[in-house]
């Protein structure tokens, strides 16, 4: 049984907001009318795998992981906007789908996406968007009330009213954002699932709307997913975070046991890999070596076995499965304790590396 | 060309890029200076729109479809002023001496052509080697930025290539012809974190194995800590700090370094509010009067306004265009 990404241990409370139970999901990759001519075997790609985690109320969850780890499909999952094909997602400990419409679901979570400008309709004026909200889920009983509803919600996320007859291109980038949080805030939901919502705004801007999301949940009491790459941010809004790689969990804990006691050799590579600003801490060595396997075909045995310094055959062999270390610290790795207690040293089975193999050799010639 | 002794590889004096439609006319590199020198990696620092991109495509010349009303200033490489050479001899320069990459390592390869022949382009042309020659050389050099069984890759095209095995090819492209300047416009920006650090410590093991200088501009300034030797902050077309690495870094003496500096989600503890820059960049086309981060400036002053800041030297080698750089500590 594979641990839960989970904060309430030993602690029968009460049943997390929301919760993630082995969900699966996957793709099948078009082959092209060549494929089918070909009868070629229909392929597939596993953008999640067993992957299970809660969010109990108020609580802002993590999840960090590189290009097509799966993240994106987690949050769409979440949100219900995609279906998984295996596993369920429940709601207060229920079926997310019994007894409720999609417009009552949709009042629980709602997503604040990457690229604002994107995801904004780029005809309809700031207050056009937010009104459209208000009226498909009936949220106010006249345009009266919509209105004052509109003001309150733009000032809600620090935009000026007068504002509101405005277009999305006529905003700058972080007050897009600013209108993507307002209309996902116009329903009052208790979750909120934000995939990458600053990584397109430069560090000034960024710093504001992380800021007001921050201030969002203390004000409103919403529970967070909150998706990034940048480890940095992730770090900052977190109350625990989730490691993913090719579709699965590889370590789950509290923000700080994450970054103080990493556990899995992906998460302390990709903790090794943040670019410091401290220039006196330089390193000529790559954190991680190689490329993301194809995730059409995994690894077989551990995902990460491919590119990990401490691979052992074993670790090719059988799938590890996301074990509790420590309270509340999941690891999916069946070295996790020897290497915590200093038994294996990286490299000692002969880690792949084929980038030092090759740059080793000093090849850059002269033509 | 021979670098005369004592001379910077390259040397920009009082860079103005200017651009000019029917309805805008605005300046968007203002006055920049900067020298680099043979072997070092230098920095260039700033936020969207503040003209890092524009001085790189001024370097070089290369504008694509919207071309500036007006390039002025001195750029000296290797001593030789690039203001004086025609069409050919520019041709002849760019991707032989003078070699870019791009930030979109998606659209900067040409997708129906295969990416050993697309290394394999330069050294034909700007080396003179054989096909055969150069198809050799072009395996080496896949296999001297790290992609994998090099003798089967080169024959793939570009998207049989991940986002970061891309940039490697554009990185093999750029190097072929052993360029003495490499110029780097945020190339591993649209790259994920760990493929980001692969490709920065290739180009620093680069540097170190052929002696070329690089322009790494970024907006990150982790990068430059982690990459440069020096580097220079601009804002709003203009060079507002600029010193060595670990100066600029540990002791930035512009407020606005130092706000850029206090934002980021590293520099505050968890659970503390971030400290955002007040307000937005401003618009290029009516720049604030005297200093153009005055409006946004903490430490701003009434002189502010009115008079436009020199580079003062705080320390040796650190400049710093503030009025009150003395006075930040």
């Amino acid at each position: 049984m594979n641990a839960l990404v989970s904060a309430s241990h030993g602690v029968p409370a009460a049943p997390p907001l929301l919760s993630a139970h082995g969900l699966g999901r996957r793709f099948e990759i078009a082959g092209g009318a060549s494929a089918l001519l070909a009868r070629r075997p229909r392929r597939f790609l596993q953008a999640l795998r067993d992957v299970s985690l809660e969010l109990a109320p108020g609580e802002t969850l993590g999840i960090v992981g590189e290009s097509g780890c799966g993240k994106s499909t987690l949050a769409r999952c979440l949100s219900g906007l995609d279906r998984p094909d295996e596993g369920s997602i429940r709601w207060q400990g229920q079926p997310m789908a019994a007894g409720s419409t999609p417009l009552q679901r949709a009042r629980r979570v709602q997503m604040v996406f990457q690229d604002p400008y994107a995801s904004l309709n780029p005809r309809m004026s700031l207050a056009q968007t937010l009104d459209e909200v208000l009226q498909v889920h009936a949220l106010a009983a006249t345009r009266g009330e919509r209105a004052d509803r509109v003001d309150e919600l733009l000032m809600t996320v620090g935009l000026a009213p007068r504002l509101r007859d405005h277009l999305p291109h006529a905003l700058s980038g972080g007050q897009r954002q600013r209108i993507s949080i307002a209309r996902a805030l116009a329903v009052g939901p208790q979750v909120l699932i934000a995939d990458e919502p600053v990584s397109a705004l430069d560090a000034s801007i960024q710093a504001q709307i992380i800021n007001l999301l921050e201030e969002l949940r203390e004000r409103l009491k919403i529970a967070f997913v909150f998706i990034s790459h940048d480890l940095n941010v992730v770090r900052h809004i977190s109350d625990r975070i989730a490691v993913m790689y090719l579709g699965q969990v590889v370590e789950s804990a509290t923000t700080e046991a994450l970054f103080e006691h990493p556990q899995h050799p992906y998460t302390r590579a990709l903790l090794a890999a943040i670019p410091q600003t401290d220039p006196s801490r330089r390193s000529l060595v790559p954190a991680l070596v190689g490329e993301l396997p194809d995730p059409t075909a995994p690894p077989a045995g551990c995902s990460f076995s491919s590119r990990c310094p401490w691979v052992v055959g074993a670790c090719r062999a059988h799938e590890p499965a996301l074990l509790e270390q420590a309270p509340g610290h999941a690891v999916r790795c069946s070295n996790a304790a020897a290497r915590s207690a200093g038994a294996l040293d990286p490299g000692a089975a002969g880690a792949l590396d084929p980038i030092a193999a090759s740059q080793g050799e000093g090849r850059v010639s002269a033509p | 060309m021979n670098v005369d002794a004592g001379s910077s590889q390259l040397e920009v004096e009082d860079l103005r890029v200017r651009f000019t439609t029917p309805t805008l006319d605005l300046t968007a590199v203002d006055g920049v200076s900067f020298r680099i020198e043979a072997g070092e990696v230098f920095g260039l620092v700033g936020e969207s729109g503040c003209g890092k991109t524009v001085t790189c495509r001024a370097l070089i010349r290369l504008f694509g479809g919207s071309p500036p009303s007006a390039i002025e200033g001195t750029v000296r490489f290797a001593g030789r002023d690039l203001a004086t050479l025609d069409e050919r001899a520019w041709s002849a320069l760019r991707g032989s001496e003078i070699s870019m990459i791009f930030q979109d390592p998606m659209t900067s390869l040409n997708p129906t052509m295969r990416v050993g022949t697309q290394i394999a382009e330069g050294l034909q042309r700007h080396r003179g080697l054989t096909a055969r020659d150069a198809r050799a050389a072009a395996i080496e050099m896949l296999a001297a930025v790290g992609v994998s069984a090099p003798e089967r890759r080169h024959l793939d095209y570009p998207h049989a290539f991940s986002g970061g095995m891309r940039q490697r090819v554009l990185i093999a492209i750029a190097l072929a012809c052993r360029p003495r300047l490499l110029i780097a416009d945020e190339p591993t920006t649209a790259l994920d974190v760990t493929v980001q650090d692969q490709i920065l410590k290739l180009i620093l093991k680069l540097r170190n194995d052929i002696g070329m200088s690089v322009l790494l501009v970024t907006h990150d300034i982790g990068v430059i800590a982690q990459t440069c030797d020096r580097v220079a902050v601009m804002y709003a077309g203009k060079i507002v700090e600029s010193g060595a690495t670990a100066q600029v870094v540990s002791r930035p003496a512009h407020p606005y370094t130092r706000a850029l500096l206090a934002a980021l989600p590293a520099h505050t503890r968890r659970g503390d509010p971030l400290r955002p820059i007040d307000g937005e960049p401003p618009n290029l086309a009516a720049p604030p009067t005297g200093c153009r981060f005055h409006p946004r400036c903490a430490f701003a002053i009434a002189a502010c306004r009115e008079v436009e800041p020199p580079p003062i030297e705080v320390e040796a080698g650190h400049r710093s265009a503030c009025l009150r750089a003395g006075e930040l500590g």
